[in-house]
């Protein structure tokens, strides 16, 4: 799902879960680097404000697969947010985004909630595609799809 | 209404399908079925199969002529691949998911 965020010119995307285990459980996954890599992508994360990390993923077409963060606020057990940004020479000109993880108790287990927010104008056209023309040459396209399948 | 990101990566998840939207693609304007299962290797009920997926992802557009159908490329259904929002909207599905079977996975 996505919003548009009240601040006008950037928007999120959104993606809430309720999931049937406990917050601690959810947490530890979320903060754990070898658990994070599990679910995620490989990274270097530590718990800490202020900890500057990457997570990788094979690069792709238009994308290193390398995403800059540095961790802003780590509240156990309920919030969690870090920055996520383009790397590299993409960093000037590329994606520039803070992710919030939120945990909230509910019956039965907890309702996750991931906000992407800061997505500009130009994050909606300069991608991937758009860069390299798969309008014209879909080859590229199944390494990406394999990716997200 | 436009398709959802996840019915394109779905429909082109597809190698016959990425392929006959290549061909029309490359075409630039219009074949119909019986041509395009010239190249495609699979049958023409297989083909047109194929295509009405292509055409519920919004990435073909069809067009009747008597008894013939002709089908186009629709380049903008591509957008959610064009799009970092889009991208990350079925990237964080995709990862939920994957946290969930990690969670059912780990002990207390």
């Amino acid at each position: 799902m996505m919003n548009t965020a009240s601040a006008a010119t950037t928007r999120s995307v959104v993606v809430e879960r309720r999931i049937p285990h406990s917050q601690a459980k959810v947490w530890r996954a979320l903060t754990q680097g070898p658990l994070l890599e599990d679910w995620l992508m490989s990274n270097d994360f530590e718990p800490r404000v202020g900890h500057r990390f990457t997570f990788r993923m094979p690069p792709m077409a238009g994308w290193n697969g390398v995403t800059d963060c540095e961790v802003l606020s780590v509240e156990p057990p309920d919030e969690l947010s870090y920055t996520w940004n383009a790397s590299g020479e993409e960093a000037a000109n590329g994606l520039k985004t803070v992710v919030k993880w939120t945990l909230e108790p509910v019956d039965g287990g907890v309702l996750v909630r991931m906000e992407q927010s800061g997505f500009r104008e130009q994050d909606q056209r300069n991608f991937m595609g758009a860069k390299y023309g798969w309008e014209r040459n879909l080859g590229e396209l199944e390494r990406v799809v394999a990716k997200l399948a | 209404m436009p398709a959802a990101p996840d019915d394109v990566f779905k429909a082109l998840a597809d190698p016959t399908r990425r392929a006959l939207l290549e061909r029309l693609l490359h075409e630039g304007g219009e074949l119909n079925v019986r041509a395009l299962t010239e190249q495609a290797g699979v049958s023409q009920p297989m083909v047109s199969k194929h295509l009405n997926v292509l055409k519920a992802a919004g990435l073909v557009q069809e067009r009747p002529e008597g008894r013939v159908v002709h089908y186009r490329a629709e380049p903008k259904g591509l957008a959610p691949l064009t799009d970092w929002m889009r991208f990350y909207a079925v990237f964080w599905d995709e990862r939920m998911d994957r946290l969930e079977n990690l969670l059912n996975r780990m002990d207390q």
